[in-house]
């Protein structure tokens, strides 16, 4: 008996507890739910996270994800205005506008992904072969690099120019991808240029460019020190010359001053009367026979000379 | 399997009346003081979902939420410093730190700068969850939408420099416009983070330019030692130079002290002798030339006295060779 009635107890709870499952769901604080009746979508979303009530087993549960959602693009290779091929790799933030909408059109975020990447590749590849990749790579119109002192006479680090700019580009492909999403109740908030690269064949002519310029810079630091060390060689000789020739020039200043000072002393004293000048003729006369005369010196006497007279005759 | 000939086994067991519900109690009641109570770690906060309606936010430490899965939390932690790496990755790092696999580095770094040079960049973002309802609640897999941005922002930045300003000069201006444009793009999408900093890490050209590159350096070393030897070479001549010449004038300078002097002491001499010889001139006129010749006739190996009558002075000579030649 007793049995029985727990079994009885057992079942009832048992459906009990299913029929509750299939009356009452959750919605979390991320998503957003849409019932659906015998697989038709009811027009009032569930908008507000919390424990919700449906009709058991005639109406069905679908979530829709409320937060931003990712769109990561595949990385593409195409041409850009300038005939360059570069790969692009993009990426977007997007959300469902419009839930009910959406589930019609795409039913789930699979599908929508597949359409984004249909819409925003073709997008992509539109506003990139419209566009020079400088216009790609660059956003500040009127930026002024930074330029390394060091650098600065080498004409080579410039910002190449721009008109439109990345970000004006990425507006450009929000626009246009933005009202062909709109019909699938999406809302795309924004696509940016996650990597542009070059590809393999322009890469190559890109290195080369690289090494012919930085060859260039090589050669005018090596240039500009062959420069710099002539001017200093110059100056170093036209210091040594002007050194030099100073120098002379003020020694035979002094040395002629000292000449002339020295022969106005001897003048005047040798010249102060005839009887001086005699004197100092007939002293210099004998200093240079002192100076002249040595051992290999022949004198020939006359016994007529001053000196030798006695020798013939006494009286004088 | 083997549980069915025990079936009978544990019919017959019957337990008593009432252990039953008791039972039934005692497990309910663990799971619920399982499921209700629960710790948050100090660096986190944990966010209560009432069937998942946001509920409350609670602190660290030992907290309470209704039992039986009503109530769920989630724990974020946000004192906590994390790290996303770029290019590379910092192994052992664990969960504060997130890279991507070593076959995307070269994608991640590989970037074209504003004179279509590239540059490999190397970089981390480090940041904080700021608001722990934004982060979970605005916005799908934050962590990857993070990186995507920060991989855009970094190659806008870029972008608009020349590959020397990304390689030397321009650094810390990168790190903080892209830190500043970060933070904007994940403000729009109120993800709830602070981006705290941006850091640089390696920043090099690809490799097959960098040779070119090093080459640059070599010439800049190059020029420095151009002009430093030709300096040290001016440095070595001029100066010394400079001193020789003043020795030189010095010494001429010498030399015109002496030569007044000289004269000076010449002339006193001479005014002194003339003095002398104007009180007696015939006399001292011959006494110095007779002392003159006493002091230099002896000097003189070889004298002829000649009359000026007799032959003429080269018979004489003859002889003296003649003599000489013999006492050889």
């Amino acid at each position: 008996m007793n049995n029985i009635w727990g079994i009885a107890a057992l079942v009832f709870g048992v459906i009990v507890a299913f029929v509750a499952a299939q009356s009452f769901y959750t919605v979390d604080e991320t998503e957003r739910v849409i019932i659906t009746q015998f697989g038709r979508p009811l027009d009032d979303v569930i908008d507000q996270a919390g424990l919700k009530a449906k009709i058991p087993f005639i109406q069905e549960v679908n979530r829709i994800e409320k937060r931003i959602l990712v769109w990561d693009g595949s990385a593409n290779d195409m041409p850009t205005k300038d005939k360059l091929y570069i790969t692009v790799d993009t990426f977007g933030r997007w959300r469902i506008r419009d839930p009910l909408q959406f589930f019609l059109r795409l039913r789930d975020e699979r599908s929508a992904q597949s359409r984004l990447e249909d819409i925003l590749g073709s997008e992509t590849r539109n506003a990139v072969a419209r566009h020079e990749l400088i216009e790609i790579i660059r956003t500040t119109k009127d930026r002024s690099p930074e330029v390394d002192p060091l650098l600065a006479d080498v004409d080579i680090s410039t910002l190449l120019p721009i008109s439109q700019g990345r970000q004006r580009i990425e507006a450009g492909i929000l626009e246009a991808a933005s009202g062909k999403l709109a019909e699938f109740g999406i809302e795309l908030l924004d696509i940016r240029f996650k990597r542009i690269n070059y590809n393999d064949s322009v890469r190559e002519k890109i290195y080369s460019r690289m090494i012919s310029e930085r060859d260039q810079i090589a050669d005018r630091f090596r240039s500009e020190g062959a420069g710099e060390a002539a001017r200093i060689n110059g100056n170093k000789e036209r210091e040594l010359q002007t050194i030099e020739s100073v120098a002379y020039r003020t020694i035979q200043k002094i040395e002629g001053d000292a000449d002339a000072r020295a022969t106005d002393i001897y003048a005047r004293s040798y010249n102060q009367t005839p009887e001086a000048v005699a004197l100092y003729t007939f002293l210099k006369t004998l200093e240079t026979y002192r100076t002249v005369i040595d051992r290999d010196t022949t004198l020939v006497l006359s016994t007529d000379s001053d000196l030798m007279s006695l020798m013939k005759a006494m009286e004088e | 399997m083997s549980q069915q000939p025990e079936m009978p086994d544990l019919s017959q067991l019957r337990p008593p009346r009432g252990v039953v519900p008791i039972a039934i109690a005692v497990v309910l009641l663990g799971w619920a003081g399982y499921s209700a109570f629960f710790t948050v770690p100090a660096e986190s906060v944990g966010v209560i979902q009432r069937f998942g309606h946001y509920h409350r936010e609670v602190d660290p430490g030992l907290n309470f939420k209704l039992p039986f899965g009503i109530d769920t939390v989630t724990l974020v932690p946000v004192k906590r410093q994390l790290k996303e790496e770029f290019g590379f990755s910092t192994p052992g790092a664990g969960f504060a730190s997130q890279s991507s696999p070593p076959s995307q580095w070269a994608l991640e770094t590989t970037m074209v700068t504003g004179d279509l040079n590239i540059a490999l960049v190397e970089w981390i973002i480090q940041f904080r969850i700021e608001e722990p309802f934004e982060y979970l609640f605005n916005v799908r897999d934050p962590g990857d939408t993070l990186r995507d941005v920060s991989e855009s922002v970094m190659r806008e930045v870029v972008g608009d420099r020349t590959v020397d300003e990304v390689l030397t000069i321009g650094r810390q201006d990168i790190e903080a416009s892209a830190q500043v444009k970060l933070q904007e793009v994940v403000n729009k999408y109120e993800m709830g983070l602070r981006i705290d900093q941006i850091q640089l890490k390696n920043v090099n050209p690809p490799e097959p330019v960098q040779a070119s590159f090093d080459r640059v350096n070599e010439a800049q070393q190059e020029r420095e030692r151009m002009i430093n030897v030709a300096r040290g070479e001016y440095n070595q001549a001029v100066p010394r130079a400079r001193g020789e010449a003043d020795q030189r004038i010095q010494s001429a300078e010498g030399y015109a002290i002496q030569r007044v002097n000289e004269a000076e002491g010449d002339v006193q001499r001479f005014d002194a002798l003339l003095a002398e010889y104007l009180r007696a001139p015939e006399v001292t006129k011959r006494r110095l030339y007779l002392e003159t010749f006493n002091e230099v006739l002896p000097r003189m190996k070889t004298k002829l006295i000649v009359d000026e009558s007799s032959a003429s002075v080269l018979p004489l000579l003859q002889l003296e060779a003649v003599g000489k030649g013999g006492s050889q």
